[in-house]
């Protein structure tokens, strides 16, 4: 069994978010990263199914080496080995084709991702991903269990939760609760200095989308208060005045 | 050249989400001198999809459409998309449609820009304003490929209705039991609750309401109001509410025109998954609650004692 987990890393979710070059780049300055949450439990997820399997685990992260730390991470949480793509992740579709093209190099039989990162929440690269391998997408699961070459998971729907399965090799995203997060141990953190991190070159592709310009949301004007002796007054004014039933 | 729109539907029943995801398509296409085509699949057409602005409509009953399959959907819409000659493709961005976009894509060759929520810009180019950083930023995208691909957040554009028909096209669908490439087992469906994705008033709870015990204060001005319930992360944690009420970073995000939060201080990470709601009233014990910062309407109170008033008082208006 060998499972590849695509680990994203992430701002900091307390990160104020500003922007530089005329608000058309994301100032990095001081910002803190960390490893996307999801990405920490489809980690941890199958690293237990590798555990219970006599299987491996590999990582992958497309980003520049300033994510070292955070892959270095990773190793120390248990994968076995770690790949990086040395480019900066530019766009969903940029990231799952260079994924897709080390994938084709290795035998993996199950690809766990998260179900989105904070940073952009496109929740595109699984499925980009399955597309570009012809391989079944389970999205946004919330269990998942390996067993005689079937992948048995749940996934969450609008409205509702849903039992699936599907044969391997299959590309399967993380959601909150699939299980508790690991965190590295000492023994974890040493073993990882030497664990192999491999640095891979990225292949060459077309600009499908570019972010032009950044602007923050609108922000509130300033708050209303209401005595709470008065409080049936914030329904007449939701009724009357803001229309809103 | 067209724009096709990926009419959802849930049970048999086309969802608000469509009938906003039409009227996107139907403006856009205006906008570009084309046509509007919205394709269903396993529904038989319940509404004629015209009077929200489509020209058109496909529709797919094969009854492989029962059940949900990412690729057996994706490779409906890419057909008739190819065969009606469609560059751009509209999806709601509900789970149905972020599992089906990015497939598309491939299959496409498009760009794709998801957490869409506002029309394109196609003056020079083709740009949209999309969510970025939970909620915190918003990014302008442009999609440079012929073939585009947009997912808009449910709530994000308003429903405009046409006294017109729309056509019905029959397409040959050659989807066969083969394309399916995973199998439902069983789905379980919260019955008589409103989708928090697509609610337009949202009553959420927090640590503040100290425990399960009071839920019902949330319930019964929820069902007073018609509005859905939502909560903050650590409620979910501690398995006060179910995770599918979980709004936030790390949550669902929502856009409803109403959203009262009581008994949750409002840290950055809750806020994420909400601000971009309409309205917004926080009852907070605590008047330096980061909260008060982000809301239009406050009240500073115990909300165990506030909420019963509030529900009160909209069955007295109700009556
Ligand atoms: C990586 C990460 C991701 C996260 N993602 C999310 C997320 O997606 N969603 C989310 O919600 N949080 C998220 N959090 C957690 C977030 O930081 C806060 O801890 C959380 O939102 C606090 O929840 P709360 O407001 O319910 O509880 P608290 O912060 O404990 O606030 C309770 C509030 O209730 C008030 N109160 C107490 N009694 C009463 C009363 N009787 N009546 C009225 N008010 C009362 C208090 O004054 C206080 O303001 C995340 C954190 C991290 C680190």
């Amino acid at each position: 069994m060998k499972i590849l987990v695509c680990i994203s890393v992430v701002p900091d979710t307390t990160t104020k978010i500003t922007f530089k070059d005329n608000d058309t780049t994301f100032d990095k300055s001081s910002v803190q990263y960390i490893l996307n949450p999801y990405d920490e439990l489809s980690l941890t997820r199958a690293l237990e199914i590798a555990e219970q399997n006599a299987g491996t685990v590999h990582t992958i992260t497309v980003g520049e080496s300033d994510c070292d730390p955070i892959i270095r991470k990773a190793l120390a949480i248990g994968a076995h080995e770690a790949y990086r793509v040395d480019a900066q992740p530019k766009n969903a579709p940029f990231v799952a084709h260079q994924i897709a093209s080390h994938v084709k190099s290795e035998n993996y039989d199950l690809i766990l991702t998260g179900r989105e990162s904070i940073d952009y929440n496109g929740g595109m690269v699984q499925g980009l991903l399955a597309e570009l391998l012809q391989w079944p997408l389970i999205n946004v699961a919330t269990e998942i269990n390996y067993s005689d070459q079937e992948i048995t998971a749940c996934r969450d729907i609008d409205g509702g939760r849903e039992n699936v399965k599907s044969s391997i090799p299959c590309v399967v995203s993380a959601q909150k609760d699939l299980c508790e997060p690991r965190i590295p141990n000492m023994r974890g953190i040493m073993m990882a200095r030497s664990k192999p991190l491999n640095v891979i070159k990225a292949i060459d592709l077309p600009e499908f989308t570019e972010i032009t310009k950044y602007e923050l949301p609108p922000s509130k004007t300033g708050v209303k208060l209401i005595s709470a002796e008065n409080a049936e007054e914030l329904i007449d004014i939701l009724h009357n005045e803001e229309k809103l039933f | 050249m067209a724009v096709l729109i990926f009419a959802e539907s849930d049970s048999g029943f086309y969802k608000k989400s469509t009938f906003e995801a039409i009227s996107y398509g139907r403006k856009l296409a205006d906008q570009l001198g084309t046509t509007c085509i919205a394709i269903s699949i396993g529904n038989k057409g319940t509404e004629n999809l015209g009077s929200f602005g489509a020209h058109q409509e496909v529709l797919y009953v094969n009854e492989l459409y029962q059940t949900f399959n990412p690729q057996s959907y994706a490779k409906a819409i890419s057909q008739t998309a190819q065969q009606l000659d469609c560059n751009v493709i509209i999806i709601s961005q509900t789970y149905t449609g972020k599992s089906i976009a990015p497939l598309l894509a491939i299959k496409q060759n498009a760009s794709i820009a998801t957490g869409v929520i506002g029309m394109a810009n196609t003056i020079d180019g083709f740009t949209v304003k999309t969510t970025a950083f939970s909620n915190k930023a918003i990014a302008h995208v442009k999609l440079n490929q012929e073939q585009k691909i947009l997912t808009i957040i449910p709530n994000s554009y308003q429903i405009n209705t046409y006294s017109e028909t729309s056509e019905i096209i029959n397409l040959e669908d050659t989807i066969a039991a083969s394309d399916i490439n995973s199998t439902v087992l069983s789905t379980h469906k919260e019955t008589g609750k409103i989708p928090l994705t697509e609610a337009e008033l949202v009553i959420s709870g927090g640590r503040g309401l100290k425990g399960t015990e009071n839920w019902n204060l949330v319930e019964e001005l929820a069902s007073a109001l018609g509005a859905a319930t939502a909560c903050s992360k650590p409620v979910s944690d501690m398995e006060w509410r179910p995770h599918s009420e979980h709004v936030g970073q790390t949550g669902i995000t929502i856009k409803p025109n109403l959203y009262i939060a009581a008994g949750i201080s409002g840290a950055i990470q809750h806020l994420a998954g909400v601000s971009g709601s309409k309205v917004i009233c926080v009852i907070n014990t605590d008047p330096e609650a980061p909260f008060f910062k982000a809301a239009d309407y406050g009240i500073v109170g115990d909300a165990l004692e506030v909420l019963p008033r509030l529900t009160r008082r909209i069955l007295e208006i109700k009556k």
